[in-house]
């Protein structure tokens, strides 16, 4: 038992957030307890912190709007913070979608659909394609293209707010998932993870490689979402530099032999 | 031979690089087009009443983040987010007059919590000595518009439902006394709205007896008109100000009226030829 706590620390940590913080806007909605007040477009902190969503910021301004000052400092906020803790540890530690797209990847490994399955190609910059494309969109048409449709809007705004028809296309990103294209959504498609890959290029927080430890066993490379990002397993030690790395801390949680950790980015020396 | 030869084409890095990004940009125009079918039929959607302070739907609908916090500090849970399925712009706040109207709170809660000005405060504030106040009588939801058919008070049935609901009572909605010549002994009591003081809070519609209400909030869009320079009542003073600063020498221009008889027998070239 200690074992499989140990085992599965990060990941369990991981829920806790993700949970908590849908918990806090469903009490700010429901019972009004403000300490987190809005959903993850945009919300009030403790009353007086604005947050927002920087990447729906950007389609705003590609739609034309001119904002007000809350939503602006709220978007840098959370830019800086995620420049900080690594941009796609939004996918991996506060994006509901994740428990939908780790529950397809769970379904995948019991029925080793992997072993049976046709391979279908879908290149992992689809993404950054995506998010190109939703800011032109917004441009041609004066509205936030991605915000429209996004399936992660209408599942925290479905939680918070009623779900209505929003869990068919919650659904389909499962479906998409467990039978179409493993890590399909999070790790090839969705323009918000491309986004946090991109602002967290030069993030300070990483995942840490010893290669003197390895063990080449690859159980990080079995589990890993984003498997290219580990490119340096076992050849040479240093840092995950990568953005696509959701700091998700499953390769950390995984290793039998100690070779990886959580670390602080060099940014003196090169190559970490 | 010809299939020889093309083997030795060397495929360059250059080459398939460009490939890569043609075959991508393909790609996005066909995911774009269907993207922006759908967009543009979305934003397109204008029977939708909007929380108070709202902007014009077509600067709503790009500067709301839908956070849905207008739809947290109201007190009547009168707004609702729009979800997949209510067919109306995704995420973005509205509400039912029928079902639950706004209720005119004169802090209006809703509105300064709007992070990025999609409901604007300005709107409706009016400035006391220098001080900004809230102000809901300022506010402009929609407009409450008579079905004259199936409003029982045309039939001369004594019913003023809306008028004693209505929160600007005896001036968004007045009720003006006609004759029955019917019965020749009763009048008429019949709501006459007026689109100078009505907010568009909907309680009119709410309290309305009939089976589907027969006062119904329209969006101002669809329910005024616009007069425009050509028309002015001209034993009203205030109405000859929209004249000011219009262009006195209007003319119409028509495909018709390019060739009038005069232009086409004086024009130069025309003589010339």
């Amino acid at each position: 038992m200690r074992r499989w706590i140990l085992k599965h620390r990060f990941l369990m940590a991981r829920r806790f957030t993700q949970l908590g913080i849908l918990a806090l806007y469903i009490a700010a909605n429901a019972y009004g307890f403000m300490a987190l007040s809005g959903n993850l477009s945009s919300s009030l902190l403790m009353k007086n912190i604005p947050l927002s969503d920087p990447f729906a910021l950007l389609q705003m301004f590609a739609a034309g709007a001119l904002l007000g000052a809350n939503v602006i400092i709220g978007g840098l906020i959370v830019s800086l913070f995620y420049l900080v803790v690594g941009g796609r540890a939004f996918c991996s530690w506060v994006c509901p979608m994740n428990m939908v797209t780790d529950a397809a990847n769970w379904t995948r490994r019991v029925f080793y659909l992997e072993k049976v399955e046709r391979k279908v190609w879908l290149g992992r910059s689809v993404r950054y394609w995506v998010l190109g494309l939703s800011l032109i969109l917004s441009f041609l048409t004066g509205i936030a293209a991605f915000e429209m449709v996004s399936p992660i809007s209408m599942l925290h705004r479905g939680i918070i707010f009623g779900m209505g028809m929003g869990f068919a296309a919650v659904l389909s990103i499962f479906l998409f998932d467990v039978f179409a294209v493993k890590n399909g959504w999070c790790g090839h498609i969705c323009p918000l993870g491309g986004f946090y890959a991109l602002l967290g290029r030069l993030s300070m927080i990483r995942i840490k490689h010893d290669q003197t430890k390895c063990t080449l066993c690859m159980q990080c490379k079995d589990i890993c979402p984003e498997k290219q990002v580990l490119s340096i397993i076992g050849k040479e030690s240093g840092m995950i530099v990568s953005g696509e790395c959701t700091n998700c801390g499953r390769c950390v949680e995984v290793c039998d032999d100690d070779a990886l950790s959580f670390g602080v980015r060099n940014y003196i020396k090169k190559n970490v | 031979m010809s299939n020889l030869e093309s083997n030795k084409i060397v495929i360059s890095e250059r080459r398939k690089f460009l490939s890569l990004m043609a075959q991508s940009v393909g790609l996005s125009a066909l995911g774009g087009m269907v993207w922006t079918g759908y967009l543009e039929e979305a934003k397109s959607a204008p029977l939708i009443l909007r929380p108070p302070g709202a902007r014009l739907e077509k600067d709503f609908i790009r500067m709301c983040i839908k956070c849905g916090q207008c739809v947290e500090a109201c007190p009547y849970d009168m707004l609702s987010l729009a979800k997949p399925g209510d067919h109306k712009p995704m995420g973005t706040p509205f509400f039912i007059p029928r079902e639950n109207p706004c209720r005119m709170c004169t802090d209006i809660p809703c509105v300064p919590v709007c992070p990025t000005g999609a409901l604007d405060e300005m709107s409706v504030s009016t400035i006391k000595e220098g001080v900004k106040e809230l102000d809901i009588m300022k506010a402009r939801m929609g407009l409450a518009v008579v079905d004259t058919e199936s409003c029982i008070a045309f039939w001369g049935i004594q019913c003023d439902a809306c008028y004693r609901a209505c929160p600007v009572m005896d001036s968004a909605i007045v009720l003006e006394y006609r004759r029955n010549a019917r019965t020749g002994k009763h009048a008429y009591l019949i709501p006459i709205v007026n689109s100078e003081t009505c907010t568009g809070c909907g309680i009119c519609e709410r309290a309305c007896v009939t089976e589907k209400a027969a006062i119904r909030i329209l969006p101002l869009e669809l329910a005024k008109g616009d007069i425009g320079s050509h028309y002015i009542r001209g034993w009203d003073k205030a109405d000859e100000k929209r004249l000011e600063g219009v262009s006195t020498d209007v003319t119409t221009h028509t495909k018709r009226s390019d060739k009038s008889a005069q232009d086409y027998l004086n024009a130069v070239e025309e003589v010339s030829k």
